[in-house]
């Protein structure tokens, strides 16, 4: 049964993303929501590893979340799809499982 | 007011938003200012971001306290510093950052933009010259 992997810290505060993107087996979805969505962004540190994991997971990042943090879909990197709150909803439905990286 | 100033610095580690220390960081700054002191704001870490520009909270249902930042000045706040190192880390630049201008109300001295980005090294000469640390 698939699993969506949720990751709500920053990648440069705690190693949620690190044991997300270890753990989640190939073609899982992984959402970065609330300080999580500093991952998603273009040109840091992570971006490396995030788009590593770009190759084998299906990436999705909570517009409401970039926006509040002033950061538009154009930072994003390549191959990251924003969702909406009716997004995340659909992801956690067509998924079997929710993990939430704490 | 008391005869003996202080160096008072407020160091700032985290993002906005995901957790609250931001905001209780500012209040207390706010709180602060009430003290005549010599006071200064200082972004490292995760805590860069929340100088960041065009934030908009509308969606997410959380009170936006980034236009407070910019009337920091007002408070007599002059000393805003952010790391460098921090910023290129996350990919971001002075650019991103939002702008806090500083007058004087007596001798209308302007400064538009107190928001200062410093190398490692100094921020850490910096805390070395506070008299006091406020961490969040």
């Amino acid at each position: 049964m698939s699993i969506l992997h949720t990751v709500n810290k920053s990648p440069f505060e705690r190693n949620a993303l690190d044991s997300c993107l270890k753990f989640a087996t190939d073609g899982s979805a992984v959402l970065l929501f609330e300080d999580g969505v500093y991952a998603a962004l273009k040109g840091t540190a992570v971006e490396p590893h995030v788009s590593d994991a770009l190759g084998r997971l299906k990436v999705y990042v909570l517009g409401p979340d970039l926006q509040a943090r002033g950061f538009s879909a154009e930072r994003i990197i390549e191959g990251i799809s924003v969702v909406d709150y009716a997004g995340f909803v659909d992801l956690a439905a067509e998924n079997g499982k929710v993990q939430a990286w704490l | 007011m008391s005869e003996v100033v202080k160096k008072f610095m407020y160091l700032n580690r985290k993002a906005p938003y995901g957790t609250i220390y931001a905001w209780e960081a500012l209040e207390v700054v706010l709180i602060g200012a009430a003290f005549d002191q010599d006071v200064s704001v200082m972004f490292l870490d995760d805590g860069v971001y929340q100088l960041t520009k065009g934030q908009d909270t509308k969606a997410i249902g959380m009170k936006n306290f980034s236009p407070t930042f910019r009337t920091l000045g007002d408070y007599e706040v002059k000393k805003i510093y952010v790391d460098r190192a921090s910023l290129e880390a996350r990919g971001l630049t002075q650019e991103d950052l939002v702008e806090i201008a500083w007058e004087d109300f007596e001798t209308e001295e302007e400064i538009e933009n107190i928001v200062e980005v410093i190398d490692s090294a100094r921020v850490g000469e910096l805390m070395n010259e506070s008299d006091a640390i406020f961490s969040f």
